[in-house]
């Protein structure tokens, strides 16, 4: 793979452009993203594309970006050896990335920092968003909240219940809760709920999405205010380790915390990167959120990617025990590096990531988020098969506060079936 | 010039919009031809979708009643079929790109002419993302009809206009299909910023709901396109067939009146 950076970071400028990246792709990332909206949408796209374009390269808005995060997030956060995990599972040396000691409690403040700022920049007095888990929909009411913006999220009925502490906070923080009663009434039908709002107060409303999906330039954006992650891992990890990890293992449903912490790495050929999707109550009972590796190629909120669908093309609904997994998309770029086998895509069961969520708890009294928990799960089935030497780095992309009636829930189903 | 673009050369156009198989197929037929003899000029069959992202909770929740009755777009194009020759109304797909992409471009182009369709609208899938296919429907004699809003810039709304074929569709409004507010105020400046650049007909659809704003509109317009405002009426009388037509017909005369 030449220089991928180079390719898709043409994918914001018409100038440098490489042969993949003709001026008619722009937005893809191979065939994969593009623009696939109502055409009402175009002109604000265009225009967040050119205000991000420039802004992106100017050092007062970078310099105003990092000091809400250091200050206001607490970045950077910290790489945690985990001392008594590694011992437990007894192979490679295992490393969190704490994004889950973020103010809100999850990587998606990196996101909406840098889009309220945008917001600001482009004079919108209105915010919007979707959220499933609700964590995206606290980080972004928590920023609207600081910038005075107002704000309106877009909830499905069944991750309101789920999730009743994040929507409380929510509100707490001054936004306003649309329950969506529509489709599967879960972040899918959110998402498209935001998106009807933002075709219709478009000229006054900004839409911060709160992963790597959506129409360009979205992905782009959201990747970069996500690529923190990476950036600081790679230094931490040499400073411990004098060198880069063996593999990083990331969870993937949109996919946001798992590009950010990929995309610096993307040219670092030796680290193997893994993604872990939600396989549900298993792959085989067709109960499962695993878009990459059971999904085929379509169009959903504004771009083209991997996606749960039947053969008629009707999105299906996705399943996983954690609200923000539980998203029958996936961020474009994830589809491209899987096209090209950058990335090695698995899946863990809700079983699987329980297990590990427990675990974690016990033996390193981190309780993570269900999310992060699929991505512990896998490296809990990898890391005994690895040698002393390796390292390897899981992104420990939220806590687990919120999922704790989730778990016991689980608990108490799974007790009554095997009662 | 195709059957479309023909329609507009005597008359202002009325062109409904229904989702075929709400609430079934048999009863898509049937509205079909009421519509046809009531005043259509050219008619919208839509596709219903899971997600539709440019329709509001009317068309969406028809979509979902669709869906619930097991329609798909092959179920469509042999419903279709059957009405082949029966129709003097041109007829145009209405439907989200995922499931043409998923029927097979070139299946679903080679249907719809087999079906007799004059051509598509695909509200999610602007001219500039797959070129290729709108090419190949004006090969194939299909028209791909685009749409252009209140807030589409010169520049493109040049492309637009340029690329469009039998009419441009202009959406009436910021919003989704079936929004209450109507027309925007500056409707006769939109639309004649819009005749600067396009010299094929203009309809105009989103939040158009009875003769009344029919009126309002009629001397900017070639056409006027009419959604859930009929959807509506479909609902209404769902578990009674005959009323279901009669209402249907006198709703759609009274448009034809109005234009």
């Amino acid at each position: 793979m030449e220089s991928y950076i180079n390719l898709t970071e043409s994918s914001l400028g018409a100038e440098k452009m490489d042969n993949i990246f003709s001026a008619k792709k722009r937005g893809y990332f191979g065939e994969f993203g593009g623009r696939f909206v109502p055409e009402t949408l175009i002109p604000a796209l265009e225009e967040l594309e050119e205000v991000y374009t420039n802004l992106s390269t100017d050092p007062d808005f970078k310099a105003e970006l990092d000091q809400l995060l250091k200050e206001y997030s607490g970045r950077p956060t910290p790489l945690y050896f985990a001392d008594q995990l590694t011992s437990y599972l007894d192979g490679a040396r295992v490393y969190l990335k704490r994004e889950d000691l973020n103010h809100t409690g999850a990587h998606k403040i990196n996101n909406t920092l840098g889009q309220i700022l945008l917001a600001v920049k482009m004079g919108k007095k209105r915010i919007i968003a979707e959220t499933g888990a609700g964590q995206h929909g606290v980080a972004t009411a928590t920023a609207a909240a600081k910038f005075g913006l107002k704000c309106c999220v877009y909830m499905g009925a069944k991750d309101i219940e789920r999730q009743a502490l994040n929507v409380f906070k929510m509100k707490l923080l001054g936004a306003e809760v649309i329950p969506v009663y529509s489709g599967s009434q879960t972040l899918k039908d959110a998402t498209n709920e935001a998106i009807r709002d933002w075709v219709t107060n478009v000229e006054d409303t900004h839409y911060i999405i709160g992963s790597v999906v959506g129409p360009h330039p979205y992905p782009t954006i959201v990747r970069d205010f996500q690529r923190i992650i990476g950036d600081e891992m790679k230094v931490q990890i040499r400073e411990k380790e004098g060198r880069l990890p063996d593999y990083v293992i990331a969870c993937v449903g949109g996919g946001s915390n798992a590009m950010g912490i990929f995309y610096p790495l993307l040219e670092d050929k030796e680290v193997k990167l893994i993604g872990v999707e939600a396989a549900g109550r298993g792959i085989n009972m067709g109960k499962h959120a695993a878009t990459l590796t059971q999904g085929k190629i379509g169009t959903l909120h504004g771009s083209k990617s991997y996606l749960l669908q039947d053969e008629d093309g009707q999105i299906l609904e996705a399943h996983s025990i954690s609200a923000g997994l539980d998203y029958p998309g996936v961020g474009p770029e994830h589809s491209y590096l899987h096209e090209i086998k950058r990335v090695d895509y698995q899946s863990v069961t809700d079983e699987e990531a329980v297990a590990a969520f427990e675990l974690l708890t016990k033996i390193e009294g981190i309780i993570p988020a269900l999310e992060s928990s699929h991505a512990l799960a896998y490296a809990l089935k990898l890391v005994p098969e690895l040698s002393k030497e390796e390292v390897v780095v899981i992104n420990l992309s939220g806590r687990g506060d919120k999922d704790v009636n989730s778990v016991l829930k689980y608990k108490g189903d799974e007790s009554i079936e095997q009662g | 010039m195709n059957r479309v673009e023909q329609v507009f050369s005597d008359r202002k156009a009325l062109i409904p919009y229904i989702t075929a198989g709400d609430p079934d197929l048999k009863t898509t037929e049937e509205l079909l031809l009421t519509l046809d003899k009531s005043g259509a000029d050219i008619i919208e069959v839509g596709v219903p979708y899971s997600d539709p992202l440019a329709d509001g909770p009317v068309i969406q929740a028809a979509g979902q009643r669709a869906l619930k009755s097991g329609t798909t777009l092959a179920g469509i194009m042999e419903m279709l079929l059957r009405l082949k020759g029966h129709l003097k109304s041109p007829l145009l797909l209405m439907g989200y790109y995922n499931c043409i992409l998923q029927y097979g471009k070139e299946r679903f182009i080679e249907d719809a002419i087999k079906v007799g369709l004059s051509g598509v609208i695909l509200p999610d899938l602007p001219f500039d993302q797959d070129e290729d296919f709108y090419q190949r429907l004006k090969c194939k004699g299909l028209v791909g009809i685009l749409m252009t809003t209140p807030v589409t810039s010169e520049c493109r709304l040049k492309e637009i206009a340029k690329r469009s074929s039998g009419f441009l569709y202009c959406v009436s409004l910021l919003g989704v299909t079936g929004d209450r507010k109507g027309p925007l105020q500056e409707i006769k400046s939109y639309l004649e910023r819009v005749r600067q650049y396009a010299n094929i007909p203009l309809a105009l659809g989103f939040g158009i709901d009875g003769p009344d704003k029919v009126r309002e509109v009629r001397e900017f317009v070639d056409g006027v396109i009419i959604g859930s405002a009929l959807i509506k009426i479909i609902a209404r009388y769902n578990d009674n067939p005959e009323q279901m037509l009669t209402e249907v017909a006198s709703f759609i005369k009274s448009l034809k009146a109005a234009l």
